[in-house]
């Protein structure tokens, strides 16, 4: 097919400037703010490595509260989530059509609150006094005598925001596992039963999963952005920045506070290049995980 | 020997075994659901009920009360409700708009035509892909100024055009486009642009509505923007302005309200993704990361 050599970059040309202007070049200046003491009113001077020493030496609160939240939070909603989204999808996908689409639906529905109705719900859901409906519940049932002010409490902030994060994991990485279990190859199963194949959980192992790693790996990188991208709640749900007793802070919630309350965006840079080195860790373990090598 | 009696998944009729499924199911799906029933019952409830003590999950005597205070508190705002939907409709129909044109345009080079950076570019759209807005808020709040767009709508259109897991999709579907359909037009006299637009646009259909649903979840409720982008008021959207609503008053009255505004909020996305839930599913197959 002849083409001119020019015609692809023109079909590329939109899409790449604002990939380019929105995507990579904030990456790169990120990187290089963190190494400034860019306060937003002076021009930046060069600080060498300072920010990254001070995050790792001087923030107590980072160390002390940030990165763990963080690292709890992620763990378990980055994996749990995940594990939950792909034996949904692979649950629901041994049920007839019309069971199977509701059911669907169902699940990914929470995904579609993130923002505005997340908040809303969860705030009425915890709210911190008898009127709110979990104290209401557990009060009539005898187990507690006062109202818990949950998004005050350090004990639960963190575990309500895992629930949260649960709850809305069924995002476009189950749609996209769902898609790669209802694909499968016919002959693919009827072979497995000739050699010996018993049940559905002999199946899943040696079947479902090596025929639809790819989507696998889809939905692990879509796990990972969900995570780190909704792990903000906790600001959200105490209407609070810092949350009360940094109870429910993570690393977004850190930049935000250091970039645009305090103006240390030098720093808040700083912050921002670990999570993106952390958001990189996670995906270089999705991809060993589940990208084959031949 | 096990008599093969047909693969498992996506059965055509009900058998016993299903059952088991549905009953592992039943708690995880009541789990996912409550929270949403819960939140369309609130929306619904009169006074009384808000305020019943101990308060009850499912409305009993639903009203509009919640609807109406709403748009009664908006009429008496300085800026009118009709301002903020008439900017959210602007923006999203852009985001909508403009997005998957870009998307599908990158798609069909990415996935049809020869050139020597295809598959660099390929691979960085793919690395892309766990790229996390809220790591790099302040560069792009810098570079937003740095334009000189901050208080226009392009500070709520411009961030969110390029959208890597829409193009990744998109790509991945144009693929399964025969290249035999696309040569007999090169033969028959077709541009480069004609095959685009005669060719693979009717064809990509489902890819397509899979990029708008996708762009339009990111876009409707959209806040940064709105927070860090726009100072002016009247420029700001629907999904802030229900925001200051849902965070305005933390009394029970004003839980109706905020109620109310999610719902408003959430039920485009929700009818949207009913409508084309068949086109998304059929891209989805596609999404396999290699």
């Amino acid at each position: 097919m002849k083409t001119n050599k020019a015609t692809p970059y023109i079909f590329l040309l939109p899409y790449a400037v604002l990939f380019i202007v929105f995507i990579i070049v904030p990456i790169i200046i990120a990187i290089g703010l963190s190494f400034t003491n860019y306060d937003a009113l002076q021009t930046p001077g060069f600080v060498g490595v300072l920010n990254y020493i001070n995050l790792f030496t001087r923030d107590s609160i980072f160390m002390q509260y940030v990165l763990p939240n963080t690292v709890v939070y992620s763990l378990i909603v980055g994996p749990g989530g995940y594990i939950l989204a792909f034996l949904l999808a692979w649950a629901i996908a041994q049920l007839t059509r019309i069971p199977r689409t509701i059911l669907a639906l169902i699940l990914y529905s929470p995904s579609l609150t993130a923002g505005t109705a997340m908040q809303v719900l969860w705030k009425i859901i915890f709210s911190g006094d008898r009127m709110g409906y979990v104290n209401a519940y557990l009060i009539e049932w005898g187990l507690i005598n006062e109202p818990i002010v949950f998004f005050v409490s350090a004990n639960y902030m963190l575990p309500i925001m895992i629930l949260v994060g649960l709850w809305s994991s069924m995002g476009v990485g189950f749609l996209g596992m769902l898609a790669g279990i209802m694909n499968a190859n016919d002959e693919l199963y009827e072979a497995g039963a000739i050699d010996g194949i018993k049940n559905r959980m002999q199946e899943l192992i040696y079947i479902t999963i090596p025929t639809m790693k790819p989507q696998m790996l889809f939905g692990a990188v879509m796990a990972i952005v969900n995570t780190f991208n909704n792990g903000g709640i906790g600001v959200q749900l105490s209407g609070s920045n810092p949350t009360p007793g940094y109870a429910g802070q993570v690393i977004v919630n850190h930049i935000e506070d250091y970039g645009f309350i305090r103006f240390e965006m030098g720093y808040a840079a700083a912050v921002s290049v670990a999570l993106l080195l952390i958001i990189f860790l996670f995906s270089k373990v999705a991809n060993k995980l589940f990208v084959e090598k031949d | 020997m096990a008599k093969y009696k047909g693969n498992r998944i996506a059965p055509k009729n009900f058998d016993r075994g299903q059952i088991k499924i549905y009953i592992i199911l039943l708690p995880l799906v009541l789990f996912m659901l409550l929270p949403i029933v819960f939140i369309v019952c609130h929306a619904f409830k009169p006074m009384e009920e808000l305020f019943a003590f101990p308060p009850r999950f499912i409305v009993s005597n639903p009203t509009l009360d919640n609807f109406k205070t709403l748009f009664k508190s908006a009429r008496t705002a300085a800026i009118p409700l009709s301002t903020y939907v008439f900017n959210s409709l602007i923006v999203t129909l852009i985001v909508v708009g403009v997005g998957v044109i870009i998307s599908t345009m990158a798609g069909y080079a990415l996935s049809k035509l020869k050139f020597k950076l295809r598959g660099v570019i390929f691979e960085i759209n793919q690395a892309a892909l766990m790229f996390v807005p809220a790591a790099v808020m302040i560069p792009r709040f810098l570079i937003i100024n740095g334009l000189g767009i901050t208080n226009t709508y392009w500070a709520h259109i411009l961030p969110l055009l390029a959208m890597p897991v829409s193009l990744f999709l998109i790509k991945q579907f144009i693929d399964g486009v025969p290249d035999t359909l696309i040569e007999a037009a090169v033969v028959d006299g077709a541009t480069q642009f004609m095959v685009y637009r005669k060719i693979i646009i009717p064809l990509i259909k489902p890819a397509i509505a899979t990029g708008v649903i996708l762009s339009f979840q990111q876009v409707w409720g959209y806040l940064d923007s709105s927070n860090l982008y726009v100072s002016t008021d009247s420029m700001k959207t629907l999904a802030f302005y229900m925001t200051t609503l849902a965070n305005a008053n933390n009394i029970v009255a004003g839980q109706g309200v905020a109620a109310a505004a999610s719902l408003i909020m959430f039920i485009p996305n929700l009818v949207l993704f009913i409508i084309l839930q068949k086109d998304v599913m059929n891209t989805m197959a596609h999404s396999g990361i290699k």
